[in-house]
């Protein structure tokens, strides 16, 4: 019963807080706009900190929300919109932080992980290199498809 | 079989980056202003509407604060004792910046609690804290007297802060300059 509803629920509910976030009209110019939406996906809300601001309610959104509009609005580009975040807030703001020394940790985690997983690979494969082959053995997958 | 170091080694590691997690407010978002000459305002005055406070109020050559408070704030509320006794015993002047608020109501709050502040600038609509990098009341700064911001409190302030974080950097401000 409650998984049969939950679904409808959460629907209603999501479009309620969509109209919510921004009572007010799209820019006018559509380009404007779409980048105007682009970026308040970029940037983190402080107060609720895993929600970028274009989800939040919190009152410090609406305001970032509205410089940035009002900074599109005067013609200001992406990186300037930007650096005036970051020079008040910190790079926390920014959902893609900047490569500094800072924040290489995190940045290259991802590919070291991918290469100790390949040399722990690597040293598994070739340990086995030379052991004679289980004949017995069948691949499931092929198996099947027979 | 130097696995048998390698995965506990990865395991201390892991355990560290996790034990040093647990010690940190990840609320806290350290400022790129410490050191770095405020942002200049100009706002309307809590009580005397008519005049403005700005930037050039609060570099007098003295030490000052700047808190950052509103009558929804919870934290301003618990510190609101400690501003107003920090003023009675003359410790440093009091400015206050009062943050996306009902004027009638910060008003009310300081006839009923006690007026810390030399005054009090009206931001209404929240520019003048984005400037200043403020994401939640209440908040501290300590400027030196040349309207140089040199620290930060993020939270509501108690006496044992004070001692420990403000006392020492006024104590050098003053200090530096004479």
């Amino acid at each position: 019963m409650i998984r049969w509803l939950a679904l409808p629920v959460l629907l209603v509910l999501s479009v309620g807080t969509a109209g919510a976030i921004d009572a007010r009209a799209p820019l006018a110019d559509a380009q404007k706009q779409e980048r105007y939406e682009r970026m308040i996906r970029e940037i983190r809300c402080l107060v609720c900190q895993n929600e970028p601001i274009a989800d939040s309610n919190a009152p410090l959104a609406s305001d970032l929300r509205r410089e940035v509009r009002e900074r599109i609005e005067a013609g200001h580009t992406d990186a300037e919109i930007l650096s005036f975040l970051t020079a008040r807030y910190g790079d926390f703001v920014l959902y893609r932080p900047p490569f500094t020394p800072r924040t290489w940790l995190l940045w290259l985690a991802p590919g070291l992980l991918l290469l100790i997983g390949g040399w722990v690979f690597w040293r598994v494969i070739s340990s086995r290199a030379g052991k004679p082959i289980d004949r017995d053995w069948v691949d499931p997958a092929e198996d099947a498809s027979k | 079989m130097w696995r048998f170091v390698l995965v506990p080694a990865a395991f201390i590691v892991l355990l560290g980056f996790f034990l040093v997690g647990l010690f940190r407010d990840p609320t806290l978002v350290p400022s790129p202003l410490i050191n770095q000459p405020a942002p200049a305002f100009e706002l309307p005055q809590l009580l005397e509407p008519e005049r403005t406070l700005g930037l050039a109020d609060l570099a007098t050559g003295e030490p000052v604060l700047l808190n950052v408070w509103a009558t929804w704030c919870v934290g301003c509320r618990q510190e609101h004792g400690l501003l107003v006794d920090l003023a009675r015993r003359g410790e440093i002047p009091i400015y206050g910046l009062n943050w996306k608020d009902d004027n009638e109501a910060a008003i009310h709050w300081l006839q009923r609690l006690g007026d810390p502040y030399v005054s009090t600038a009206v931001d209404a609509d929240g520019r003048v804290a984005i400037d200043w990098g403020v994401y939640g009341a209440p908040e501290t700064f300590l400027l030196d007297g040349q309207g140089i911001i040199r620290y930060k409190h993020i939270g509501p302030l108690t006496e044992d802060i004070w001692q420990r974080e403000f006392r020492p950097r006024i104590a050098a401000l003053q200090q530096g300059r004479s």
